[in-house]
Parts: C-alpha cells; structure tokens; sequence
C-alpha cells in the first residue's frame, strides 16, 4: 500500500523572533477531517503554530504542505482556510449578513445565491434571526457564531480556531463546545483548536497536540494523552497527578521512602536512575482489596477537601510520613468506611496505573 | 544540532505588492513635500549670491553679525518668558477642568481653545489696540511701550495656552482614583498627594507642554511681526532677509539656526515620551472630583480671570475691526470688511484661503489616513516603513517658515519638473498639509492601532483583497478619526502664516498673508477685520463638526449602539 497522505504536514518547523525560540523543531500530521487541538500552557507557541499554518507568522525554517501542495511559502490569501480568532474580529460597521457574506460577495456570486448561502449558514449556527443585527448588539456566544458561521462561508478546506470560547462566560463555553464539535462533524472540515483549557481539548478533540516551549511533547487520542502520557509534563498538565520521587531498583519496580512498588516494566531507563512514581487520583484502590494485592501501603487520612461529587483525600504513608498520594473517594465510599481526618486505611497503587517519568 | 537557517523566503500576494507598492510612492511623496525643499534649504545656506558654494562662509558672517545673533538671544529670551508663564498657567486651568467640580465646564473648556481659530496676528492687533501708541489703556503702561519684548510675551501666551491646556488637559485626565484613594487610606495630607501623586503623573505631560510652547513661541512669525517693534527675533529675520533683502542664502542660513532649537525641542520629547509608561491599566478607576467648596471656588474665580483676559484679546480685535476711525471716532461701522479698499485683492484672498483649506483637508487627510495605513498594515518592509516614519515626524521638528523657505529654493530650481507647481494653489496646499503632517498622521496611526489586528488576517482568509477591506470596514470605523484630521488641517490652513508667506502669488495670496501685508501698511482695522473672518470661518467649521458629531453620526453609526 503506498504511503498513506495527511491533509496536513508540518516538518521541522521552527520559528524565531529575534533571539527568542517560538517553535523547535515541530512536526505534525493531520488528518483529512480530523478535529485537532493544540494544548499546552499560555506562551508555549500554539497561537503561532497556528499562524505559521495560516501563513500570518511565516516559520523561520521548515515545511508545510496542504492536501500535498507545499505551502510554505504561499502568503495568506493563496492559502484555503478559514479562521475564527479570540477576539472574533467581527466588522463592528457590518450587520451579520454583512459579515458572513464578507468573503462571498468577492467570488461574483449573484444576489440571491450569496443571500440564500448566508441565511444557511446562520441556521447552521443557530441564528436564523440575527442577520439584520450589528455585532455590537449580539453577546459574546453570538458573536463567536457569527464568525465561525463568517469563516465558514467560503467553505475552506481547514478550519483554524484560536482560543475561541476562552472569552466566553463559563455556562456558554460548555453550550458551545458541543456546538461546534457537532458542527464540525457535520461538515466533515478538518479543523485546528488552539486552547489552554485541557477540558476542553479532552472533550472536543480527535486527536490533541501538546505543547510546551515551542515543542510537542506528545500527540494522542483524549484517551491516550489521559491513560498514557508520555512526559512528565503532559502528565502534570493534563488531569490531576500525583507525583513521588524515587529510585528504579528494576526495570519493573520503584523503591519510594524505602517501599518497593511493582510498576509496569521500563524501557529506557537504567535501574538506579531517580524518578517519579505516578498515579492518578482516582486510580487509587481503597475497596475490598484482595489479601495478595500489590502495591498495598497502609496510610492515614491527613486532610479531606470537599469537592462536590467526590472528596479529594490527602493520604500519608504510615510508615513514612513525608510521602503522600491524594486520592478520589466518592461521598458512598466515605460513608460506607466511615471515612474521616485521622482514620487509618489500607490503598493499593495497581502497577497497571502506574506511570514512571525520568 | 540546530543550524542557523537563513530566513525562509516567503512569497508576496497581491495585497502584498499592492501596499510595498504605496508605501514606496507614499515616501517618494514625503520626500518630495519634505527631505527635497529641506534639503535644498540647507544645500542654499553654502551658497552665495550667484550659487557659487562658498562652504561655511554664510555661517561665519551670520555667527559675526551682532546683530543677527542678538536676534537668536531674542527668540531663546521671548520663549523662555513665555513657556515660564504659559505652563504653569495652563496647568491651574488644566487642573480646574480635571480636578474639580467647575460649573459649566465645557464653556470654560471652549474658551480655553478660542486662540487656536485664530491667526498668531490676532493677539498682536489687539494689544494694539489696548496698549499701542493710541491705546484705551496706554496710561497703564507709564510711559513704557507694548511694542517689544512685552508685547510679543503678551500675545505669546495668548496664542500658547490652549496647546499647552490640551496636553496637561489630557495628562491629567487618566488618572487613577484608587491611587488617591490609598493615599488618603494611609492618612497622607493633600499637600503631599499633590507633590507625590498628582505632580509625578502629569510630568511627562508637563515636560511636553513645555516643548510645544517652546517650540511655538520661537518658530512663530506672525506675533513678532506685527508688535515686536525694533525687538527683532529670529523668525522676522528670515522674513526680512528673504521678502525685504532678497538675500536667500542668508534667509536659509537663519532658517537652519531656526530649525536648530525647534528639532532639538522635538527630540528631547521623544526622548522623554519613550520613558513614559502607560500610568492607566485597563482596570484603573477613573477619578471622579467631589466637590469641595474652598477650592472649587478659588478655581472658579481662576477660569473666570483666563477666560475674560482670552475674551477681551479677542473681544477687543472684533471691535477694533468695527470701529470707524481709532481712538476718534468709536461709532460702529462695516467699512473696514470692504477688504478691496485695503488690499488690490479683496475678498478674494479671503476665499483663496477657503479653497486652500478645503484642498488641504481633503487631500492631506486623504494621504495622511491612506499612508498611515499603508504604513501600520504592510507586512515585513521594514526599512522603506522606518523611512515613511521619519519622514512623518519631521515636520514636527521643523517650523513652517523654515519649510517655506525650502519650497522656494526647491519647486523654484531651475530644471525642477515639478516646478509648475510654483506659484499656483497647489503648492500652497502641497506646504500646508506638509506643515501639519505630524499630528495628521499619529492621529489616523493611534485609530488604526485601537481596531482589532486581524482585520486583515480575516479578509486574506476569506480572499477579499485588502484594499476592499479598508474602504469597507477600516476607514468607515476612523470616521471620526478622519474627520478630526480634517478639521485640524482645515483650521490650521485658515490661520498659518508662516509656512505660506514666501509662497503666494498674486493671485493665490491668503487671508492671513493679506493681513500681515494691510498691518504692514498701517491699517490696523482691517488687519483685524481679516482675522476675525479667519477666527469666524474656523471656529465655525469646528462647531459644524461638533454638532454633526453629536447628531447626524449618531444616525451613520448605527453600529456603535449596543
Ligand atoms: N511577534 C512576536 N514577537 C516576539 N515574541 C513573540 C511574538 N509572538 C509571540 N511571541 C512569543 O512567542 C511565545 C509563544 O507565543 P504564542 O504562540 O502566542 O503562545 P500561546 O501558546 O499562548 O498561543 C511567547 O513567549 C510570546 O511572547
Ligand atoms: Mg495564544
């Protein structure tokens, strides 16, 4: 079978401004119809990943080819995609129709193709009434409708959204992100999401790039990036961690504060390397846990945080004090234990949901 | 590892080549309207008589002419005095606006700003009549003369203050509440607030008022001329050296000691400018004054002092300019508006000067707007946009007799191809929107730096070239924007002198070169007569522009309603 073609192929791409490094090195293949988004902390080269693949921040070095042309050098108008940005940049003197036919009254299309194309783009994005509207006078959601609904319009191949919902009030940023995940689906566009807000990537996202310092640190299904991260940091970034320092004594065991713990086995790294022992909170096992089980570390419950659905537990080791693991403990499991500070308790770290980082 | 890679090459759109495109014809225009006269001015001061380069000689023989050089002692002199008394003047009135609880503010704010619709000539005719050798209050005087020293103060700081209220106007206007708030927290008296959080924060605006009073001052011609008397200051020397001894080297060679003080004022605000950080952060409280009888009152009584000293200047030319025959016979008449009997023009000089000033605001705002958009919106390009930049802030550093005087030595060059512009209203209009480009073009460049960036980002993205987006979308928001350019050149049109007065023809000349010229010949009336259709004309324009602001842009903007 050939070699399979990405709709998207990033290679080797950096970026610089003056002596400052944006982007090191960063390769990336997307897939025809895929939702991506690009997730990482504020400043680590997201927005301007995204902008070198419009062509609004040209790269430094590196290539970029599109449905297998190489676009590298191509401005932005001979580029196809359409982009939503933060701040909308809706034109604030443009009624609603006016802005979503914005990028249609250029292609000589007649009147009433360009109407009859706007009104479906604004039932698409659920606002069939606003067309006579000015910006000004729609709320933040709308807005960001209207310029998905605007960047849309010409029907581009690639979708690129910069942080778009992260100005929006809480209540309609959970709406909308169904919303454009459904829409996105519906039209089969491939599309690009730069957010800081893991949520978000977690639930929107096909497939999620993370970044930190202008380079991906791993790039995987919402499960893989979750289950499986691949660094330390895409550990602690993503979802809650804990993390305890150790030695690897061998490949497939940790000593911590003088325990020794089965992990799954390490490729890669010597025994007798220090590293850090990592399990999720909610992987912690404390109900009905079999006489053999591995991993089992009597502790006491140090401080317990009410968090609404659950409780977040601070366990400390009983034989050592300085080691502690928080853990998930939903309100039936406190009950039924009769959970409370200073109770004393056996858990189990199941080696399958350990994670070891260098 | 990682080689140094050489810059990738990217490749230019339409839009691209479109704007390089303007901003290289939007520098070849600057610098025919600005480096090429400044140029030929400095080229014509190492030039003698004949054009022969004579090298340093002229600047010798200015540097050892007594005379001259006092003149450059003078103007040091007059500026000094004047920013001494305007600043601190502007800054109480400033500070009354600002800072207290004022009844009818916006009508002591208007009165501030009356000086600037009218000629420099103005406050000179005035004090004539005040003052002069017939004055209603000569007496007061003793004996002494307004003609001089005193009278160039005088007039001075009539014509400085509203630039320099403005900018303290402007500086002390963002300020934040909640600094004043901790202050009076922690028990800090009001006489310390003032001297730590009051004074520090409107320093730069007080460092930039100071420079523009300054630099006003010095480069202005017309006050001088009319009331210097024998006191001679470096701008009537290089009127008299160019219209009354022809002797255009040495008219350059003063020019260029002129543009001396003027450029080194203007950099040294740079300088300063650059250290400023912005004081107000999005989330300060702006300062509401509460009212306190004391000092409200004090303040008052203040901007009620300024406002008639400003009203009776101005009042006074309006009635000097109807009276019949000054100090004889004070019944009122219209005689002294039949211009033709004072000057072989007539009202024509009058509506030269309208046409010269419509031509200025449409075509100066027109390139002042279109290139500072060239100029923010052009991708990469940055040596040729660094040029437009200088060349947009030079004008500020060069006074408009100076810039007159290169528009002679320029257009007038033989083999010059531009030089049919000579003598025609062109070039009248050509020099005006050079003079004012400054201020122009920050205007149009501050609009365009508040719209959200990505406009044109979202017309590439949707393929809509982006000249259509600045028609569309760009210039429709700086509407006001634009229109304030417009009426500043417009008014400062009317009013010059200096820039212009090397530069009519006989029958191009303009309302303010036709009042220098009647109060040259000794008719002081109708010199003022003049001035108050000049002060009249402009003050107007500015009041249709407020009250079409205030209604029929509601109706255009629509969009600005939430
Ligand atoms: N035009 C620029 N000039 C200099 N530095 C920039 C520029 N644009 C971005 N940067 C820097 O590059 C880094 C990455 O920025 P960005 O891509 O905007 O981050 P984010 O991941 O938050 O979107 C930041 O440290 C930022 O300061
Ligand atoms: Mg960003």
């Amino acid at each position: 079978m050939a070699a399979m073609t990405y709709y998207l192929e990033v290679r080797n791409l950096s970026k610089r401004f003056g002596d400052f490094t944006a982007l090191r090195d960063v390769s990336l293949d997307v897939v025809e119809g895929e939702f991506v988004c690009f997730l990482g902390p504020s400043g680590c080269g997201k927005t301007t990943l995204l902008r070198s693949i419009a062509g609004l921040d040209p790269q430094t070095s590196g290539t970029i080819s599109q449905k297998g042309r190489d676009i590298s050098a191509l401005p932005p108008a001979q580029r196809d995609f359409g982009i939503v940005f933060q701040s909308y940049a809706l034109f604030p003197n443009l009624s609603v129709t006016d802005n979503v036919g914005y990028g249609l009254v250029n292609r000589r299309q007649n009147k009433g193709a360009i109407a009859k194309r706007v009104a479906e783009l604004l039932a698409l994005v659920g606002l069939p009434d606003a067309g006579p509207k000015y910006p000004a006078q729609l709320s933040g959601g709308q807005q960001q409708r209207v310029a998905l609904a605007r960047a849309l319009a010409t029907s581009p191949g690639l979708l690129l959204l910069d942080e778009p919902l992260s100005a929006l009030d809480a209540r309609v940023r959970l709406r909308l992100r169904h919303e454009i995940k459904a829409l996105q689906r519906t039209l089969g566009v491939t599309t690009i999401m730069v957010t800081h807000d893991q949520e978000e990537a977690l639930t929107m996202a096909d497939r999620i790039v993370v970044m930190n310092h202008g380079v991906i640190e791993q790039v995987g299904t919402p499960q893989e990036i979750y289950r499986r991260p691949a660094t330390a940091f895409v550990a602690d970034f993503v979802g809650s961690m804990n993390f305890m320092a150790g030695t690897l004594v061998a490949p497939d065991r940790v000593k911590v504060a003088g325990v020794d713990f089965a992990c799954p086995p390490q490729e890669g790294l010597a025994p007798g390397q220090k590293v850090s022992l990592c399990i999720r909170p909610e992987d912690v096992r404390v109900r009905d846990l079999p006489a053999n089980i591995a991993n089992r570390v009597p502790v006491e419950v140090a401080e317990l945080d009410f968090v609404g659905a659950f409780c977040r537990a601070t366990l400390k080791a009983q034989a050592a004090a300085d080691v502690a693991v928080t853990a998930d403990f939903s309100s039936n499991l406190i009950r039924d234990l009769g959970v409370e500070i200073g109770t004393k308790l056996d858990i189990a770290l199941p080696p399958d949901r350990l994670r070891v980082f260098a | 590892m990682s080689l140094v890679v050489p810059g990738l090459k990217v490749g230019l759109s339409r839009d691209d080549l479109m704007m390089r495109a303007g901003v290289v014809l939007l520098a070849a225009i600057l610098l025919m309207m600005l480096g090429l006269p400044l140029w030929a001015l400095l080229a014509k001061g190492f030039e003698d008589r004949d054009g022969k380069f004579v090298g340093l000689a002229n600047y010798v023989s200015y540097f050892s002419t007594p005379a001259l050089f006092q003149s450059a002692l003078n103007s040091l002199q007059v500026a000094t005095i004047t920013t001494l008394i305007v600043v601190p003047l502007a800054f109480l009135y400033a500070y009354a606006l600002t800072r207290t609880v004022l009844p009818m503010r916006w009508l002591f704010q208007g009165i501030s700003l009356i000086p600037i619709f009218a000629p420099s000539l103005l406050p000179g005719l005035a004090l004539i009549y005040l003052f002069g050798t017939q004055g209603f209050f000569k007496a007061l005087l003793g004996g002494g003369s307004i003609y001089g020293i005193d009278g160039i103060v005088i007039a001075q700081v009539f014509y400085c203050f509203p630039h320099a209220t403005l900018i303290l106007t402007t500086a002390l206007a963002t300020a934040d509440a909640r600094l004043y708030e901790a202050a009076e927290v922690l028990g800090t008296s009001k006489r310390r607030i003032f001297f730590t959080v009051t004074l520090p924060g409107a320093k730069y605006g007080l460092i930039s008022a100071a420079l523009v009073v300054f630099t006003l001052v010095i480069t202005d011609f017309g006050i001088a001329k009319v009331i210097g008397g024998n006191f001679n200051v470096l701008a009537t020397d290089v009127y008299k050296k160019v219209i009354g001894q022809q002797d255009f080297s040495m008219g350059a060679v003063v020019g260029m000691v002129l543009l001396a003080p003027a450029a080194l004022a203007f950099l040294v605000d740079r300088l300063v400018q650059r250290k400023q950080v912005a004081l107000l952060t999005a989330r300060a409280v702006p300062l509401v004054p509460r009212p306190k009888l004391g000092r409200d009152l004090f303040f008052t009584a203040f901007c009620l002092l300024v406002s008639a000293a400003i009203l009776t200047i101005l009042g006074m030319a309006i009635w000097g300019s109807l009276i019949k025959y000054w100090p004889y016979n004070l019944s009122l008449t219209l005689d002294n508006y039949d211009f033709a009997k004072f000057d072989a023009n007539g009202w024509d000089s009058y509506w030269n000067s309208v046409r010269m000033a419509l031509g200025a605001a449409v075509f100066g705002t027109l390139l002042m707007f279109t290139g500072a958009w060239l100029n923010e919106k052009t991708r990469g390009f940055g040596m040729m946009r660094g040029v437009v930049q200088f060349l947009a802030f030079l004008p500020m550093a060069v006074p408009g007799l100076v810039l007159g005087l290169g528009y002679i030595f320029f257009f007038n060059a033989p083999g010059n191809p531009l030089g049919f512009l000579y003598a025609t209203m062109g070039i009248l209009v050509l020099n005006t929107v050079a003079h004012f480009y400054t201020v122009g073009h920050l205007t149009a460049a501050t609009a365009l730096k508040q719209i959200d960036p990505e406009f044109e980002a979202v017309s590439a993205s949707l393929k809509v070239p982006i000249w259509r987006t600045f028609v569309r979308v760009t210039a429709p928001i700086c509407l006001p924007a634009i229109l304030d350019i417009a009426i500043y050149l417009f008014v400062n049109a009317m009013t010059t002198v200096s820039s212009v007065i090397f530069l009519y023809a006989p029958d191009t000349k303009l309302a303010s070169v036709a009042a220098v010229n009647i109060e040259e010949a000794g008719t002081t009336a109708a010199a003022a007569a003049l001035c108050v259709v000049i002060v009249l004309t402009s003050a107007a324009v500015k009041a249709a522009h407020l009250i079409a602001d205030r209604f029929l842009f509601a109706r255009l903007q629509v969009w600005r309603r939430r």
